[in-house]
């Protein structure tokens, strides 16, 4: 069975997905920071595949994405390092990227190959629905990897319910109109935002994602959905460490607080 | 017609395999509105009436089509030159601007935004925005800051604020990603005035419309000089492929018109410093299309290199991509040594000094075969004043 699907039967509230680009701050940082993500009390965890125009995406996140490549990320090593991931933890693991990425590859080598390391999911936020519905959902449909498609304040909610039926994992709510690495306050126009989506009875599990990035933020996101997704908080948090493990941990003690998890 | 092609844009904006919106959702709305309203809007009389009345009055249209004698001695065969670099600011660009703040303005969007890589199209939209009266924000490459600094200055000068993109190589390519970054942050007030034939669906058709004026004057031109309403090829330049778009548009399903696409070889097409994007590249997706673009076997998109600012591009068209792919055009490359020398001569032969992008489309004669009663039109897309550090570097190797 799916882990996203095992997961999400288990644990409806309270979800954190913690975003990560592979091969930042190091090369071989990724089976590191995936083990102690899931240890210190990650979810879920998404594995950001670095690209050079990464084109949904804030400096902070583009800039992981730079050192990322100039380390050598290339897709054949970080399936090699999430196989090797897999002998530690059996978290569940979203893939993050651009379709590109995953056309150059081969559709079907790439999910094959990706779901062989022990990926249950994947995002490529500039994959179209109608090109995902023709040539792509036969292809993840049939190795079961669960795909995720993003909604956003200025999706309509005929969209939002076509979206919901397409997606075959959870709903990535993102918080505002704006690209990744925004933070702050939420507004009280993103509450009724996430109200509104989650009096929608979609039968998939939601996560709210961009600018969530303390444990306050994540608390409020946790109220309205499913769970949050933390990226560019966690990529600031590993800038110029010299023990990544150590960073990781206390990053995600930081955000499940206790104050957080006992509300 | 020879034979009857077919050539255009499909209802989800595909020509062939290339086109498309692979697009966040983010800009789903902004996408969606625009596709479903463009062409019923700028059919529309009164749109019609406003555009071309700006084309004729303030642009200048119709541009000439001059018949260059010199070089036609030269080359043995019949050149025409539509004269796109004496439109008001100096090239093709200001045909798709007026067009989309037109656009922008029935969409009622208070804030425009672009990307630019010569800044030919950055003046053109600066320009339109101070017509108008609309905020303007330009998005540019570090590196193209530094080399078309007239530009930059002229943009300034328009009001428009220039940004500088400082990822990747700093060039037109991650100018194009700051821009699409705007819009994804303030999609309800703002449209963004895509410059090139590039970009998710309906910019690709939407912008060549807009620049097949230059096609559309060349028919009636031709009619009244020759005869005859169509001549034997066009050659253009094209790094995203506007001039060349607008150039061969109403001659893309005549067969007897060859159809010449010029990209810039850089430091040579195996030199790993180079733009030539049909020879190089492989297809892909970059800035919501799916077209031909240089790229590593990851799909990671390789930086381009070219001395010229506005052919300095990773990708071309998905129109250009889809000719050059089922032969209905040819792609020419020429380097940057080719392109310099290509703009001396013509300054020295026909006293007219070209944008250096357009000087690889005339350099492209030299690679061509034609007969002597050929009648060949070169796309002048540009005029040569903001290349003038270029061509004095240039002139002072020759002399040293």
């Amino acid at each position: 069975m799916n882990r996203l699907t095992q997961l999400f039967d288990k644990k409806k509230d309270n979800l954190l997905n913690v975003y990560f680009t592979a091969g930042y701050p190091q090369l071989d940082s990724t089976v590191t920071i995936i083990r102690n993500l899931a240890e210190a009390g990650a979810d879920l965890i998404e594995v950001g595949m670095p690209y050079s125009d990464p084109m949904a995406d804030g400096e902070t996140i583009q800039q992981s994405s730079m050192k990322a490549l100039a380390n050598g990320m290339t897709l054949e090593t970080l399936f090699q390092q999430l196989t090797e991931a897999r002998n530690h933890t059996q978290v569940p693991l979203v893939l993050m990227g651009y379709f590109n990425q995953v056309m150059q590859y081969g559709p079907e080598r790439f999910v094959k190959a990706a779901r062989e390391a022990g990926v249950d999911g994947l995002i490529l936020p500039d994959l179209p629905v109608f090109e995902y519905e023709q040539e792509f959902r036969e292809i993840t449909d049939r190795y079961d990897m669960q795909v995720t498609f993003l909604i956003t304040p200025q999706t309509s909610e005929e969209r939002i319910r076509q979206i919901g039926k397409l997606s075959t994992g959870f709903i990535y709510v993102v918080s505002s109109s704006s690209i990744t690495g925004k933070s702050g306050e939420i507004t009280e126009g993103q509450k009724a935002y996430f109200a509104r989506i989650a009096a929608m009875d979609l039968t998939q599990p939601k996560l709210i994602g961009f600018g969530i990035s303390d444990a306050k933020s994540f608390r409020t996101a946790c109220a309205y959905a499913n769970g949050a997704i933390i990226g560019s908080a966690f990529i600031r948090a590993l800038k110029d460490v010299d023990d990544v493990a150590a960073a990781t941990r206390s990053f995600v003690h930081g955000i499940l607080s206790p104050a957080s998890v006992g509300a | 017609m020879t034979k009857n092609l077919q050539i255009d844009v499909d209802e989800r904006g595909y020509y062939g395999r290339f086109g498309g919106a692979y697009i966040p959702e983010m800009l789903h709305p902004n996408i969606e509105q625009l596709k479903n309203t463009y062409r019923e809007m700028t059919a529309d009389p009164d749109f019609k009436k406003e555009f071309d009345a700006l084309l004729k009055d303030y642009v200048g249209r119709p541009s000439p089509l001059y018949f260059a004698k010199r070089l036609s001695e030269h080359y043995g065969t019949n050149i025409y030159l539509k004269r796109e670099d004496l439109n008001h600011t100096g090239a093709h660009k200001i045909n798709n601007t007026i067009g989309q703040i037109l656009v922008a303005q029935r969409l009622g969007k208070k804030r425009i935004i672009a990307e630019t890589g010569a800044g030919q199209h950055g003046v053109a939209t600066a320009t339109v925005c101070a017509l108008v009266g609309l905020q303007c924000i330009v998005y540019m490459g570090e590196v193209d800051i530094a080399r078309q600094a007239p530009n930059v200055a002229r943009m300034r000068m328009l009001g428009a604020e220039v940004r500088p993109a400082l990822s990747g190589s700093k060039t037109l390519k991650d100018a194009t990603n700051e821009a699409i970054r705007d819009w994804i942050n303030n999609p309800e007030d703002t449209h963004y005035i895509i410059g090139s034939v590039v970009g998710p669906h309906p910019y690709p058709d939407m912008v060549a419309r807009f620049q097949s004026v230059i096609s559309e004057e060349m028919k009636w031109q031709l009619q009244e000089k020759l005869g005859r309403d169509y001549p034997d090829a066009i050659v253009a330049c094209v790094g995203g492929g506007s001039n060349a778009a607008g150039a061969f548009y109403h001659y893309l399903n005549d067969e007897r018109v060859r159809l010449v696409a010029v990209e810039a070889a850089g430091l040579g097409v195996d030199s790993g410093e180079s733009a030539a994007t049909s020879v190089l590249g492989t297809e892909g997706i970059i800035h919501g299309s799916r077209t031909l673009l240089m790229q590593t076997e990851d799909g990671q998109v390789i930086e381009p290199y070219s001395i010229s600012a506005g052919l300095d591009y990773p990708g071309i068209g998905p129109l250009h991509a889809f000719l050059i792919d089922s032969k209905r055009a040819e792609a020419i490359s020429v380097t940057d040594e080719d392109a310099l020398a290509a703009a001396l001569f013509t300054a020295r032969t026909e006293g007219i000094i070209p944008a250096l992008e357009t000087a690889h489309a005339f350099s492209a004669l030299d690679q061509m075969e034609y007969g002597p009663d050929d009648v060949i039109v070169v796309c002048l897309s540009g005029r040569g004043d903001k290349d003038l550090a270029a061509f004095t570097t240039y002139l002072n190797g020759l002399a040293g």
